[in-house]
């Protein structure tokens, strides 16, 4: 077996585990709200309980050829983000298809399961799918503009769109990082990372007790098997992505799962203590603060790093 | 299959046919031994509960979801939606009005299913055995899997319900989906018998 076929042997492992790891942070994230609230919670094999029960219903229906792709977008970019982002820096094959530019795709791919949920979301023609469909796109807008601000300021900071070359300009102590290098782009990304993580205060797209429970609503049996499974691996993509870009990435699993958890953190802390926003206010909330802190990022990089 | 197979859909106008099933649902056979036990383990330890209150039992319902009974503990959730339900719940009396709302949400949803009835109503009418709009026996149209009785439940034994549920579930006791399909002729007569105004498609998945 050649190089290649050892590349993608090791990325579909990078693939399970990162899966695990993100149903694990679900069900982590469900318990802590569960504790917050004084509940036992759900025990944490849960999330992989319901995605075998899901994908083991005996009956599924489709409602047409774009509700079928739906879920297979969605899954697609949450797969696309992870295999093009380098999960272990300087290991061969733990690197993925890393390539240069490959922040670019990485955004894309970003963008793009939310597009395909979306024409296939619609397609199932319940009133709520659009409904919660508008409420993301709008939010995904909104938070786009902190977070291509930071990611510009990284960009012109490092004056790369390479990833890897983004971590080894990084390394070298703590105080190589970016999030210590330039805190302003860092803390913006993260606020946008609160809303692309979608728990409260901008969960507005799920939204259970208003909009039950927005576009999955038709989603069933292995479809809704498949968004379980992309939400984990998506969620674990995104903090690996910031983990590489702001927190000097990792070189081995344990830092990988440190700094990914207290990533993730930020989005825990907030979720259980905050109520969740209307779509108008989570809209007006990124385009403030976030996208100024942002833009002083964005100068912060032009002039004083540079 | 075969021209008598079809579903006359006879409540809905020609526009609305095309959008809905015109076959009968069908049985299904269960997975070999070993996979059917796995699968039904997970079927048990993740019940997806259908949020949908008919009758005053309910309220019984809505405790569980709270610190003090806390059924997320034991794999159980409120869906917001009967796609990806797998029990549905009798809460309670039902109305000839209210049977046409768990007919449509109970066919929405995937098998295998599990229906769950809470209180005597649904078991032989309750206080309202005689009234003129109340179902006396929901198992006359639906098949039922477990009757929790109470005039209302607490949700002590509405969790204790649960669990007897999963236990029956894991033995592969469960099986409803595949008994309505079997059955879908009497079901479906019986349905039409209550509801006269019978505007809706004959089998709506």
């Amino acid at each position: 077996m050649g190089p290649l076929g050892l590349k993608i042997i090791y990325t579909l492992i990078t693939l399970v585990i990162c899966g695990v790891y993100g149903l694990l942070l679900g069900a982590f994230m469900a318990k802590t709200m569960a504790r917050v609230q004084g509940r036992i919670g759900i025990p944490l094999h849960q999330p992989f309980v319901d995605i075998i029960k899901n994908y083991g219903k005996r009956t599924a229906i489709s409602h047409g050829i774009m509700f079928y792709l739906g879920p297979v977008f969605r899954l697609t970019g949450g797969i696309g983000t992870l295999v093009f982002i380098p999960v272990i820096f300087g290991s061969e094959y733990f690197s993925n298809f890393s390539v240069a530019g490959d922040l670019l795709l990485v955004m894309y791919f970003i963008f793009f399961g939310q597009l395909g949920m979306a024409l296939g979301a619609s397609e199932g023609g319940h009133p709520y799918s659009p409904i919660g469909i508008a409420r993301g796109l709008a939010q995904m807008c909104a938070f786009e503009v902190p977070f291509a601000l930071a990611i510009i300021a990284i960009a012109i900071q490092y004056n790369t769109f390479s990833i890897t070359e983004i971590v080894a300009a990084q390394q070298g102590g703590i105080l190589s990082w970016t999030f210590f290098t330039n805190p302003f782009a860092v803390v913006a990304a993260l606020l946008a990372m609160l809303g692309m993580n979608m728990y409260p205060p901008f969960s507005i797209v799920l939204a259970p007790q208003e909009i039950p429970i927005g576009p999955p609503t038709e989603y069933h049996s292995a479809y809704l098997g498949m968004l379980q499974s992309n939400r984990a691996i998506f969620a674990a993509a995104k903090l690996v992505l910031f983990m590489n870009l702001f927190f000097g990435g990792a070189t081995n699993f344990p830092v990988l799962v440190l700094k990914t958890w207290a990533i993730y953190m930020c989005s825990v802390l907030v979720g259980a203590a905050f109520p969740r926003f209307r779509p108008e206010e989570t809209i007006r909330f990124f385009l403030r603060w976030p996208t100024v802190i942002g833009i002083v990022g964005l100068l912060f990089a032009k002039y004083y790093l540079i | 299959m075969s021209s008598k197979d079809l579903l006359p859909n006879d409540g809905l106008s020609e526009i609305d046919q095309e959008f809905f099933c015109q076959a009968p649902p069908e049985y299904i056979s269960p997975l070999p031994k070993p996979i059917e036990d796995f699968m039904n383990w997970a079927r048990s330890e993740s019940l997806f509960i259908l949020a949908f209150g008919t009758g005053c039992g309910a309220i019984e319902l809505r405790p569980l979801t709270t610190s003090r009974f806390d059924m997320y503990q034991y794999g159980i959730q409120m869906r917001a939606t009967p796609r990806q339900s797998s029990v549905f719940i009798v809460g309670g009396y039902a109305s000839v009005k209210t049977l046409k709302r768990i007919v449509r949400s109970y066919e929405q949803m995937q098998g295998p299913k599990f229906v769950v009835t809470l209180g005597s109503c649904p078991i032989n009418g309750g206080m309202y055995w005689d009234s003129y709009n109340t179902i006396n026996r929901i198992d006359h149209y639906l098949p039922i899997d477990i009757s929790i009785c109470g005039c209302m439940p607490r949700p002590e034994s509405i969790l204790a319900g649960f669990v007897e549920l999963k236990k029956m579930i894991r033995a592969g006791q469960c099986d409803g989906a595949n008994l309505y399909a079997k059955n879908f002729a009497w079901y479906k007569a019986n349905q039409k018998r209550i509801i006269k105004d019978w505007n809706m498609p004959d089998y709506n998945w």
